[in-house]
């Protein structure tokens, strides 16, 4: 899997970005035939995509399955909305305060977490994003507002705005007169989402990021081998709790809004779930998960018992009652079931995730046509990313 | 000096329930060597179960009266449940007594659970990365919870005590101070299950020759595997036993907290803070956890002590206390407090 | 005066003496040998010098300074390397990267977060890890990865990660330990060429032939004890020695 990228040169690297950016931005054109193609949707593809890529620096390159990012996420959205609060609404000052406190948080915990890999670390952080769940939702109510959330008010302090924006007018986060609402919202988080990608291939192909893989394969030699792996394995813990900050403060951008139940563990485990449903330690795999799992939802929530009755009204009526019966379990409010359903499968038949199937697939298809012998052809026709 | 006896009683069944969770917990991952995200859904399983027996028991006939109507000229309903209809009073009797009973229904379904997991997937993920595994478990918990959800809804669904049980002992009268240590009868009733439970567990894994060789198991398993002797069939046995014992607490908990189909995941986050505060691998270090960490909370929590704490601006700190604590113990004892060098490491 | 000095070196697991006041003096440039039957402690010994133990009593210098107390990463870039009895290897990453790892952790030190550079740029690193791949034989599998090789091709790539890292001192456990008579012969001849640097090894061997092939001097571990320390043609006869192997068949 991580050769899907590593043998490329860096020239490559610019060539696939590029392709990844008019992917990206022409998202409104190919994701219109499958009913994607609105900016509230896009918005979150690109938000998740980037917490995704995020997670998967940690997860994908050390192997150290955190279950605990959802309170990075968490963090940069009350930093966000703080910094609404206190700056004025432009969102650049936002996304860099998010940014840094979330990735003093990760430093924090990660230090502590750290100290101990495998399970122990996975519950550690679990606990962790727990206790600044139970901080945010009643501990630090004045910061967080509590259970209502916390929200910009027309009387909030905004130093650099509240002269140009007179009463009444909505509070929404915007540049230049921008509002980052609908298809602009859109585009802001999409070239945010490009540059994270680049970010996270640059670091993929580095040294670091080479020494992380090693961290994965074999910490024991690793330390052997003279490398102090403690501060690396911080440095990609505190990396990834940025990507997630990121993340939590474009979903503030958007909507200015923060709330405790962003930082819950079902949190944590979707974002675990994008990146193995993707393709663990590829670059594009948590992406394609991330936007897979925030489309289904989309859809599945979409269901209700009415909406049903219509799918299946061309069977006879006691049929119908039972299908209608059944189906209603999994989407609507039962999309978490599905979720989870999909988790356990996926773990059980496909750890690799999509990409992997992909590939998997499309040597069997090479074979079959007798291209595919020489397994260096196989690896560089392997299907591109984003298809 | 009453108000802290108060304060511990209190904690103790809290600390019971995370022991009871957090033993089954270290008994999966020592023998296994699986950490089961999906333990804390048994406790809820098992809290369900105490739900499902009350509904079934309280099925009620309705009756159209004959003479009465409401004051919209309907007929009056008249409902009786099926178990009094039947049995008379003590149908009634069996109601009142449905959350004690439930465990009847509660041992038999959470062992076949506890089976049907292990046999059906967990088994196949022995070999399998350790994130893997928490992975599978943890969806396998989402799965669980989320079926409940749809069978019982979101609310919480208050469950009652014994009528004879409701009551609360007053500790202070029998020392001559009437109304100083009162406390309610159940949590006692709990209090003394949980004791029961984790001695009849520890008996029998330190009595029995199955409970030697699983032992022997925990401390090599290779070893055990080539003396001939079949392990996996055992640990099987022994999943099933921690999925009784989670299961059975959830039943007894009920009374003292309405089940909720998400309440498996917050205990299981706790537990887990029991275990590694513990010691990973121990069964006394995670039961004595428990109970230390549930005394801590309730005292956390205490008015007196949270008055003290806001004076100095500290607010809420009984909702994190327990993980505070885990924090320094990790920072001063990795192991945790009875952890032995070399499980998992 | 030697490179690495062991004084009065204690360890016990339990009751059980695994070393007893072991004395050893290993001279800068040469190969020294611990040998001994099963059990005698020499690899117990082996690991108090790189961290994975810490000895009950007495001290380790390595040039001068102690190696007690050190994290492992820190003996290491102190240039005592280690070859493991099996082979420790980054099975999923490729030969290549293999061997560029240990060679950027001898330039950059123990951490350096050298995040946005590309690994193929660091053209120096690259061709000294191609360079040691050729010489351990491994050149042409260089974009392989290492989790699909025989058990002695990854011993040779496993020293060609050690001898990037121009190591001062090199400690060998059983380096053709499971190698059929061919590999050994050919580690022998690599582990002869590398000589000529002037790198000190440590080498612990069952197989005499190894030893009395490779070794300057040598030291018979017994019982956690060092019994005889002597050059190879003195120990071949020396009845302390075949006392202690009990018709060990190889003397």
């Amino acid at each position: 899997m991580l050769t899907l990228f590593t043998k490329s040169s860096e020239k490559s690297d610019l060539l696939l970005l590029a392709l990844f950016a008019i992917v990206v931005f022409a998202m409104p054109i190919w994701l219109a035939p499958f009913g994607a193609a609105y900016p509230d949707l896009m918005q979150r593809f690109a938000i998740f995509g980037i917490f995704a890529t995020g997670f998967n620096i940690l997860f994908g390159l050390t192997g150290y399955l955190s279950f605990g990012h959802a309170a990075f996420l968490g963090v940069g959205s009350y930093t966000a909305v703080w910094t609404f609060k206190l700056l004025g609404m432009n969102p650049i000052p936002a996304i860099i305060s998010a940014v840094v406190v979330a990735g003093l948080f990760a430093l924090v915990i990660g230090f502590i977490s750290l100290r101990r890999s495998g399970i122990y670390f996975s519950i550690l952080t679990l606990a962790f994003a727990q206790m600044c769940y139970n901080l945010a939702y009643s501990v630090l109510t004045p910061i967080t507002n509590g259970e209502t959330g916390l929200r910009v008010l027309q009387d909030d302090i905004r130093l650099f705005d509240a002269p140009t924006v007179g009463e009444g007018a909505p509070l929404i986060s915007h540049i230049g007169g921008i509002e980052m609402q609908g298809m602009p919202g859109f585009y802001f988080c999409a070239v945010l989402l490009i540059v994270m990608v680049g970010v996270a291939m640059r670091i993929f192909r580095s040294p670091f990021g080479m020494m992380l893989k090693a961290v994965k394969t074999n910490q024991t030699r690793l330390n052997y081998t003279g490398v102090n792996t403690r501060p690396y394995t911080l440095a990609a813990f505190v990396i990834s709790g940025m990507y997630a900050g990121l993340a939590g403060s474009l979903m503030c951008v958007i909507d200015p809004l923060a709330g405790a139940e962003r930082m819950q563990w079902t949190a944590s485990g979707e974002v675990v779930l994008m990146t193995i449903l993707g393709g663990v330690g590829t670059i594009i795999g948590p992406i394609i998960g991330a936007a897979l799992i925030k489309y289904f939802e989309n859809i599945f929530s979409a269901f209700n018992d009415q909406t049903l009755d219509g799918i299946f009204s061309f069977l006879p009526e006691p049929l119908k009652e039972g299908v209608v019966n059944v189906t209603s379990l999994f989407v609507g409010d039962g999309w978490n079931l599905s979720l989870g359903i999909l988790f356990v499968l996926i773990v059980v038949f496909l750890p690799g995730g999509v990409t992997e199937g992909l590939n998997r697939t499309g040597k069997f298809i090479l074979r079959r046509f007798g291209i595919g012998r020489d397994p260096e052809n196989e690896e560089k026709t392997s299907p591109a990313p984003g298809e | 000096m009453d108000a802290i006896l108060l304060q511990v009683l209190n904690g103790l069944d809290k600390g019971a329930a995370y022991a009871l969770i957090a033993l089954g917990l270290t008994l999966i991952f020592g023998t296994l060597g699986v950490v089961n995200f999906a333990h804390g859904a048994l406790f809820m399983l098992g809290a369900f179960c105490a739900v499902t027996i009350n509904k079934v028991l309280s099925l009620q006939k309705v009756v159209l009266s004959q003479t009465e109507t409401t004051a919209w000229g309907t007929p009056l309903e008249i409902r009786t449940p099926f178990a009094q209809e039947w049995f008379g009073d003590f149908g009634l009797t069996i109601i009142d007594y449905s959350v004690p009973l439930s465990i009847l229904l509660a041992i038999p379904f959470m062992l076949i659970v506890g089976v049907v997991m292990e046999r059906g997937l967990i088994r196949y993920f022995y070999k399998r990365p350790h994130a893997e595994q928490i992975l599978v478990t943890f969806g396998l918990a989402i799965v669980l919870q989320e079926i409940i959800k749809a069978f019982f809804g979101a609310n919480p669904i208050q469950q009652n005590a014994p009528e004879l049980l409701q009551g609360a002992i007053d500790f202070g009268a029998m020392f001559g101070d009437p109304g100083a240590l009162v406390y309610p009868l159940w949590r006692m009733v709990y209090l003394g299950f949980s004791v029961v439970v984790i001695l009849s567990v520890f008996a029998f894994l330190q009595f029995t020759t199955f409970g030697m060789v699983v032992r022997a198991g925990m401390a090599d398993r290779e070893t055990v595997g080539l003396l001939g002797i079949d392990i996996d069939r055992r640990f099987t046995i022994v999943f099933g036993i921690a999925a009784v014992v989670a299961g059975t607490a959830g039943v007894m908990y009920t009374p003292i907290l309405p089940p909720d189909y998400h309440m498996g995941m917050e205990f299981l986050v706790l537990s887990f803070v029991v275990v590694v505060v513990g010691g990973m691998g121990s069964l006394g270090g995670a039961v004595s956890a428990g109970f230390l960490l549930g005394i801590l909370q309730s005292f956390a929590s205490m008015t007196e002590i949270r008055d003290l704490l806001a004076k100095v601006g500290i607010v809420g700190l009984d909702q994190i206390i327990i993980y505070l604590i885990a924090i320094v113990i990790l920072l001063v004892r990795p192991r945790g407090l009875m952890g032995r060098k070399g499980v998992m490491e | 005066m030697g490179i690495l000095e062991v004084r009065d070196v204690n360890k016990n697991f339990g009751g059980l003496k695994a070393l007893q006041n072991v004395n050893l003096d290993v001279q800068e440039g040469s190969v020294h040998a611990i040998i001994g039957p099963n059990g005698a402690g020499k690899s117990t010994l082996l690991n108090c010098f790189i961290g994975r133990l810490t000895p009950d009593t007495g001290s380790v210098m390595f040039n001068g300074s102690t190696l007690l107390g050190l994290k492992p990463h820190e003996i290491n870039q102190a240039g005592v390397v280690r070859v493991f009895q099996t082979p420790e290897i980054f099975s999923e990453l490729s030969l290549l990267e293999n061997v560029m790892i240990p060679a950027f952790a001898k330039r950059d030190g123990s951490f350096k977060l050298n995040a946005w550079s590309d690994v193929g740029s660091h053209k120096a690193i690259r061709e000294k890890a191609e360079h040691m791949l050729e010489e351990v034989g491994l050149a042409d599998d260089r974009d392989k990865t290492s989790s699909s090789m025989s058990r002695g091709d990854k011993r040779r790539l496993e020293l060609a990660m050690c001898l990037v890292q121009d190591p001062v001192l090199l400690l060998l456990d059983e380096p053709t330990a499971g190698m059929s008579r061919a590999d050994t012969n050919a580690t022998i001849d690599l582990l002869k060429k590398i000589g000529g640097r002037g790198i000190t090894k440590i080498v612990i061997e069952h197989d005499m032939h190894v030893v009395f092939s490779l070794a300057d001097r040598i030291s018979v571990l017994a019982q956690g004890t060092v019994i005889v320390e002597d050059i190879p043609s003195k120990i071949k006869g020396n009845e302390k020695v075949q006392e202690a192997y009990l018709g060990g068949a190889h003397l």
